[in-house]
Order: C-alpha cells, then structure tokens, then sequence
C-alpha cells in the first residue's frame, strides 16, 4: 500500500479497526499520495484523508458506477489493459440484454435468473469471439458503457447523496490512476460487503480496478480487509457449507455426481489452472481417507456427504431450520451467534430447539449460557444440555495463522494451557479418536463413513502437530517425500494433500511458516518471512504489472519481467506459470490463471447479474431512482412474524452496525479483559447533533433504537460525523451502532443484532448488517 | 542488565506494571523507574514469538512468560515482523489479559436439561458423554441414499465458527466433520 499514488477506502475504517495496518496507509501518505475516504460517517480515516465524500449506506455501487461512466466518458482507462488482460473484448450473444434493472432470463415466480442467457458469442469451434478494438457494438466495453452510461451525475449523487463538487473530485483523482505506470488501491471490509448486493459491490471495485489497470501491480488491487485472525485460513480449509477446501465445490445429490469422474466433470473447467483441479481431489481424497480411498473405491468419493441440491445450507438458513426445529446438536468453535446473528433474539431463541450443544471457547459466551436466567430465560423451560469445554488461547498453543495478504505465518507455544484448558487441536483429536473408538466395531452406514476416515496422528492425547502439517502440505504416499508445491500432485492416489493451495508451505527442507528472515528482497515483498499461498507469491496476477512484450509498465515498480537474453521471466515475485514461458505465448500472455478465460472479468455470472447494478436495501427509505426494481430481485426472503420487514412511516432513520478500536467482533474477546473493557465500558449509538435536537437528546442520554424487529437500550453518542442528507430531495437522518455488546463479560450492554433483518446477499448470503430501518427516542 | 534507561527503553521494558503507573504519574522520577525495571528481570526471560489473535493484518507479537510457564509478565510488539516493526494497537497491546483475566473457564462444564447452573466435570466425562450424544443423534438421522444417490450425510449436526483458530485446527475439524461424520451445516464468521 505504501506504493499507492490514490488509495480509496471504501466500506472500510482501517485508522481504527486495523490501525497498524493503517501505519503503510500513512507513509504512502509521506511519500505523496492521496487518501480518499467514502462512508457515511466522518471516520478516523475520514479524518486522515485528502477527501471525504459522504455515502448514504447501501449506495456503493451508484457511486462507483458514476465513477466508471465518469472513467469511460473521459477516457481515462488503462486501454491495453482493458482489451489484453480483460474479457472486454468479448462479444455477447443476442439472448443478453438489460432493462429497468432487470437482466435477460428472470424468472418473477421463482425469483431467479436463467444465467444461460447471458453467454458469449462462438465460433464453429466454440472459441469466443473478440474484438480488441472494443468497438463492436457487442462486446462487454461497449455493453458496459451502455449499463453505466444512466449512472450520470445528477442521478448517482441523488441516490448517494453525496456532495457534488466533492463527486466530481473523487471521479477525477481516482480516475487519473488509469495512466500507464500509476497505482491505484481499494480497501475495503465488512461496510462492503454487508449488503443485499454485498458480492456486487466487490465485483464493482474490480471492474473499476481492471479498467484503471489497477490489478496485479505494487501499490494496486482490490484490498479485503479481513476482521479475524485467521478467517483467511478457515475459508481456505472448507469450513463453509459450499466449499471444500482451496475453493472447490462440494458435490450434489444429483445422478451426475454419483461418481467421481461425474463430479470432476462439473468442478473442472477445460481451460485455466483449474483444469487441475482432479489432481487436488484425489489428493485430499487420499488425505482424508488414507489406505481406504482407492482407485477402485472412486478414492472414497462416495464417503464425501453430497449436499441436497438447491439447498442453501449457510448461517442464516441454518438459524431458520434450528427455528424451525429440524437440528439436534450443535458445535461452536469459539462462535457467539446469540451476539452475532443478525435478528439475534430470534437465533437465541432457537437455540433451546437443540437437544444439546458442545461449545469450545475460552470464555462463558452470551451462547454457552443462553438458558441462563440473565439472559431472560425461564432456565426450567430448556433442555439443552451444554457442554462447555475450555480452549486455551493463541500462544498457549502452536500453529499457524494466515493473514489478509495470505501469509502463512507461525505462532510458538509461550507457554502451556491455562488450568485444564486446552488447544482445539488435541480436543478435536480426543473427540475424534473417542467417536472412532465408538464406532470401530459397527457396521452400519454411519460406521462405515467415520470408520474410513484416516485419523493417524498418533493415539497420544495431544496429535503430532508435524503430522497434521505434513498432511496439509501434501507428500508422495510411497517414498512419504514431502511435497515441494502443487505442480507435483498426482490424479492417480499417489499423493496426499490436505488442501492444494498450502501445498509448498513444508517441503523436504522444513515448515516455511516458521521463516523470521526480514530482509526486503525488493518492493517490501519480504519473500524470505514466512510463507505465503500460492507458492510465496507475494503479488497474485503480477503478470499484469507488465506490457505485452513483458516489460513493466513502471520500472520503479516492478515485480517482474521478461529478459530477454536469459529467455526467462524474472524479478522480485514468483510468476504465475513456469518462467520460461514467453510473453507473447498465449499461456504466458493472459495474467489471471484462476478465471477459465483467463482474463478479468469485467462481465462475470453471478445470481443475480452479470455486471453490478444499483437497488436500494431491503429495507429503504426511498424508492429506487435507477429502475422500478426496488431491492435485489433475487435474494431469498425470510417472512415470518420473528423477522418483519419495516416500514419508512414507522422507521425513518437509516441504521448501521460498526466497530471499534478497542472492541472485537461479539466482545467475548475484549470484554473479558479487565483493560479493554475499562477503555470502552458502554453499549452506544452514534447520531448527528440534528436528529439528537430533532429528538430531544443529548450526549449520554439513555436512548431506546427500536426497528421492526425489537428494540435495545443503549447510550447517544451526539456527534458532528454523522450529517444529515438530502437523498431524492428528502431529509434523511443516519445512525450508526457498535455490535461488540451482550449480557457477558465484564462490561455488559446489549445487543445491537436485536434490531438487523434476517436478510443477505444473494451470492454469499452474508446478512445486511449495513442498512436497515430504525427509529430512536429517549429512554 | 541496563544501568542506563532511556525512556523509549523504559516503555519497551516495564511492560504491563509500570504501564499503569504511567498512566497514572506522567512526570515519572526516572530513578524509581530503573528499580521498577531491575525488579521485574524481564531481561533474563526468552520471548516468544506469536501473532496477534484480533484482526487479520497479522502483526508479530513477543511474549514473555515466566520461567516457570506458569504466568505472562509482559508482551510487545515484535520489531522484527515486517507487517507492524514493533508497533501494536490497543487490543494487540492487551493480549497478556488473555490469560491473566479471571473470566478464563478453566475447567469443562457442563448444563443438565432444565437446570439452572454448570457443574465441573472431567475432560473423559465429557469427551465419553458428547460422543454418545453425536453418535445417538447421528445414526437416528443419518441418510446414506437419496433416490438412489450415496449421500452419506448427517442435515441434523452443526459445526459452528473456526475463524480464529489455527490452520492445524480447521484442517482437523473440516476433515473430522465433513469426512468423518458427513456433516453439511459447516459454516463459519466468514459468512457473516
């Protein structure tokens, strides 16, 4: 970040929730580049930046649309970029077409897309068809220009209700890192994708980044900046529903996939690097079921649960179905819902529908103690049994953790478990040996699943760690030949490998994870400290940092180039493909390996669209000024009298939940800690000095913020950072409210999720914490 | 061991104690300061490297417990990471309250139906009681087809959160309950 000319934040509060990351923030700021912060309230970055532009929450995508029609109008775009690194230069058949925000292909009864409609043309050989020039009245650019083209001026800051004059700025400063050889970032967080159109507006930020040229460089990209320590990690493992691990489907109950050669049919593209994808199945195949999975036996393939098809499996349909009554147990791996759940009364009340719960945490949690009588439970009424098991934290144990920009980094035990505590590892092992020791003479269908199961980490009450690390990296099952990366997995059952995209991390010579070398090998790359996925490329498609003949489009900033005279690629990064490949070859000629055209995708299928388009949140206090499609026409809708939808007669004031610097996600976690507690003691609710006259409060009054769903007691926090806007020519009034409280810990307050909707994006299904409606009064 | 202390050492030596007293006392006596630092002999423990359990950007942490292992008396910034060169924010700078905090549960507990208290019990106890409450619950429920397709699944089980644990620990429970015990309701924070 420090090699940034313009940085945007955007959904995000580093200066607060990521200070220290904020630290390369500020000396990009020494070195002369501009900040620009967009939120709907005057941040800590806001107060940092060169240019603060107001957003009423929920309108991301208006904004950055206004900002490509701005781009493309003036022609301010990376134009080489756009039509070799980008499907840009695709040409669309004549089933796409847009109109009043709705797509070619959309079912209205079944609230879905037929997303065949929005395919590319072919030749006889099925190649697309290009057109470089980008002028084809069909292609994506033109396309795209045509869909940006409404997101004019007037309209978008209407919708945004940002300041004109500051708009306007914003689209210049931001634009002008389209000049060959300037970086531009985006960094964003949960302010991003919190929403109804949460995937959409990530894929907004990446349009706008492809058509700057702003991927794959030093000082560019589109920045995540992830809230937990290892959630990188965890997602990378396949601890969520839909992925197993290193971002592969799972399989379906349908009869396709009642094979494996009929599963790798459908999760294996016939071009980009996933056509390898077989190699990294059957090799964690074999990690999970050792000596079982054979060649014979599909490698176990049938053992691997198939999902039900169509059905959504992710946390907020979880919660309905425990609702509903249809789960039994429960294991929460230092998780709190009953704080974390959007609509959480509802979430906790389902939890006395479960028969009982096993919850892993170092801390008694607002969930662990849900029947408690503190927590407004008749404790008689509820027969769950709870089994409360307590972890020990971080550095009472070893491991590692990866962090945002996917460093794989180690952590040394300081010293042993606390009390009887213990590391998650050894109690996940203990309950696995124990169900295994259950289960070893049964031969049912259940049996026979945990019975295939390879679990050799040795029968000691603690796993051999090396084991469990050796397994994630992968090795040659018969020499037992540690693995050097993944180019070196095999289809065939002759290796191992927990999860491809780590694989490398532990090769012959030791765990990489471990390296502490911090000399800057060049561009602050520090290739030589720790590990990092895929491969220790520190910069991934840094094959676009470069022109087509392989010369970086800015030599102070280069990663790496092709020379000439060594007939290689070199310099300070790994490339993406063998190095010897020319840059004019087509493999060495396209930058983005993991996309099956190879290119970025600037017109992408996902549910509910193929290029990002605006709709208001589900709940709204203005109608939508783009088209007449009010909210996301395909998200699921959770109707229900637990999870009402309100009103703008009865809730006016837009709502948004946010963090501290001194809080952490549900609290368990600082609120425990005599400090942190003492540094920020009260549940509180952010407003502007207009709404708090309007109403009748002042600073550090008691306020109750009701919305559809129920109402918490809080304290005002009356401030000049949040204003008033004037959205579609109304008055409209914004608060903000920190999510870090409940009934535990040593500092208590309650629970900001008692106000969201149960409502989320319709590709990742995340819950839109960001904008509901609400009202406020005084106590 | 430092006859000379400046204050940027002062800061980097004394740690968790004389934290407090300089919050409280600004204009400290840079004598008593000195005996504060000699008396707490952080010089002869070994820190620990780690990586700080908040956010994800990752920053390198020391740890200095005592020689018996069984207390921390300090943590500091790691100067050596590249990612925060010795700097840490307010929660990275509180880790050594992790583990000297009161709220720390220490022993397993356990809640019958319709009780309204926990009871300390042994790790076997509850290892032998929840395996017998999975295996119940999974072999009532356990469906192995579905129109004729092997599904080997458990829709009634729910594993819950991982994202701050280590990478070790969710390729063990990712295996354990997707391959071992056919669970699909495996989600985690990243969702929401």
């Amino acid at each position: 970040m420090q090699y940034s000319d313009v940085l945007m934040v955007i959904g995000a509060n580093p200066a607060e929730n990521h200070p220290i990351g904020f630290r390369w923030i500020t000396k990009a700021l020494k070195n002369g580049a501009t900040l620009i912060s967009v939120d709907p309230r005057f941040t800590r970055t806001s107060q940092l930046a060169n240019i603060y532009g107001q957003l009423r929450s929920g309108t991301d995508i208006a904004f950055i649309g206004g900002m490509i029609n701005y781009i493309l109008e003036n022609h301010l775009y990376h134009e080489e970029y756009v039509a070799n690194y980008t499907n840009a230069s695709y040409i669309l058949s004549d089933a796409y077409s847009f109109e009043d925000g709705i797509f070619s292909g959309y079912d209205e009864i079944e609230r879905k897309y037929d997303t065949s409609k929005w395919s590319f043309e072919t030749d006889a050989e099925g190649n697309v068809l290009v057109d470089k020039t980008l002028q084809h009245p069909r292609c994506v650019f033109q396309l795209m220009k045509q869909h940006y083209s409404r997101y004019n001026l007037e309209t978008v800051t209407s919708i945004t209700g940002t300041d004109r004059d500051t708009y306007l700025e914003i689209c210049k400063v931001f634009g002008s890192t389209g000049q060959v050889g300037k970086a531009g970032t985006i960094l964003y967080a949960m302010g991003g994708t919190q929403h109804t159109v949460g995937t959409q507006n990530i894929r907004i930020f990446a349009i706008i980044q492809l058509l700057l040229g702003n991927i794959g460089i030093v000082g560019g990209g589109v920045n995540a900046l992830r809230g937990e320590s290892n959630v990188q990690g965890s997602t990378d493992f396949g601890l969520l529903y839909h992925s197993l691990p290193g971002y592969i489907d799972v399989p379906k109950a349908v009869p396709e996939e009642n094979n494996l050669a009929g599963f790798l049919a459908r999760v294996t593209p016939k071009t980009g690097y996933k056509v390898n994808n077989p190699k990294f199945i059957i090799s964690m195949l074999k990690a999970y079921y050792g000596d079982y999975a054979t060649k014979e036996n599909d490698f176990g393939y049938h053992m691997l649960p198939k999902i039900s098809n169509g059905k959504n499996y992710s946390f907020m349909y979880l919660f309905e179905e425990m609702r509903k009554g249809g789960l039994e147990g429960i294991f929460l791996w230092g998780s709190n819902p009953v704080v974390s759940s959007p609509n959480s009364q509802s979430a906790h009340d389902a939890l006395a529908n479960l028969k009982w719960m096993v919850a892993v945490d170092l801390w008694e949690t607002e969930t662990s103690a849900f029947w408690q009588s503190e927590a407004g439970k008749n404790y008689a009424d509820i027969d769950t049994e709870v089994f409360l098991l307590p972890a020990c934290s971080s550095y009472e144990k070893y491991g590692t953790v990866t962090n945002s920009g996917r460093w794989m980094q180690y952590r040394w035990e300081a010293l042993p478990p606390k009390g009887e505590s213990r590391a998650d590892l050894q109690i996940t092992h203990e309950l696995a040996l124990k169900l295994k020791e259950l289960y070893q003479d049964e031969n049912t269908p259940a049996a026979r699943q945990i019975n295939a199961m390879s679990w050799d980490y040795g029968t000691d009450h603690h796993p051999d760690f090396d084991k469990v690390a050796k397994e994630i990296n992968g090795y040659d099952i018969q020499t037992k030949r540690q693995l050097s990366g993944f180019g070196e997995l095999a289809d065939d059952g002759s290796t191992a490998c927990g999860c491809w995209i780590y694989c490398g991390f532990y090769p012959e010579e030791g765990n990489l994870s471990q390296r502490r070398d911090n000399v800057d090998n060049g561009q602050s790359l520090y290739s030589n400290w720790s590990w990092v996925w895929p491969m220790n490329r520190r910069v991934l498609y840094n094959r676009a940092s470069c022109d087509l003949n392989g010369k970086p489009y800015n030599e102070e900033k280069a990663l790496i180039w092709w020379d000439e005279t060594k007939q290689e690629w070199t310099g300070y990064d790994v490339p993406d493909f063998i190095k010897t490949t020319k840059p004019t070859d087509p493999a060495g000629s396209k930058p983005f390996i993991m996309q099956s055209s190879l290119l970025g995708d600037i017109f992408a299928t996902r549910s509910d669209g193929p290029l990002p388009e605006h709709y208001e949140p589900y709940e709204s206090p203005v109608q939508n000024a783009l088209s007449s499609v009010q909210f996301n026409p395909v998200v699921d809708i959770f109707e229900g009298k637990h999870n009402p939808r309100g009103d703008y007669d009865k809730y006016p004031i837009i709502g948004t939940t946010y963090r501290m610097s001194e809080h952490w996600q549900s609290g368990t976690m600082t609120r425990n800690q005599p400090w942190l507690s003492e540094l920020a003691s009260h549940m509180f609710v952010e407003m502007s000095e207009e709404l708090a006259q309007e109403k009748g409060i002042g600073d550090k009054d008691e306020i109750i913020v009701t919305s559809a769903r129920g109402e918490i007691k809080a304290y005002a926090l009356v401030t000049k950072r949040f204003k008033p806007y004037t959205v579609l020519g109304k008055k409209v009034h914004h608060i903000g409210m920190i999510w870090h409280f409940g009934y535990k810990g040593i500092v208590t307050g309650e629970t900001a999720n008692k106000v969201t909707p149960i409502i989320g994006d319709a590709n990742s299904n995340i819950p839109e914490y960001k904008a509901f409606l609400c009202d406020v009064r005084r106590a | 061991m430092a006859t000379q202390v400046n204050r940027r050492q002062f800061l980097k030596l004394s740690g968790a104690v004389a934290a407090t007293l300089a919050l409280a006392d600004l204009g400290f006596n840079e004598s008593n300061v000195q005996a504060k630092t000699k008396a707490l002999k952080i010089q002869s423990l070994k820190p620990t490297p780690t990586i700080c359990p908040y956010c994800a950007v990752g920053c390198g942490i020391l740890v200095y417990a005592t020689e018996a292992k069984d207390d921390v008396v300090y943590t500091e910034g790691d100067s050596d990471s590249p990612i925060n060169q010795g700097s840490l924010c307010s929660k990275g700078g509180s880790i050594r309250q992790i583990y000297t905090t009161e709220k720390r549960v220490e022993k397993p507990r356990y809640r019958a139906p319709g009780s309204n208290k926990w009871e300390e019990k042994s790790w076997e106890w509850m290892y032998e009681q929840i395996a017998k409450r999975v295996k119940e619950t999974r072999d009532r429920t356990f469906v192995e087809k579905e129109d004729g397709i092997y599904v080997n699944r458990t829709d009634s089980i729910v594993s819950l959160g991982g994202a701050a644990l280590d990478n070790e620990e969710t390729h063990l429970i990712s295996k354990l309950m997707r391959a071992g015990l056919g669970l699909t309701y495996i989600e985690h924070q990243a969702r929401i």
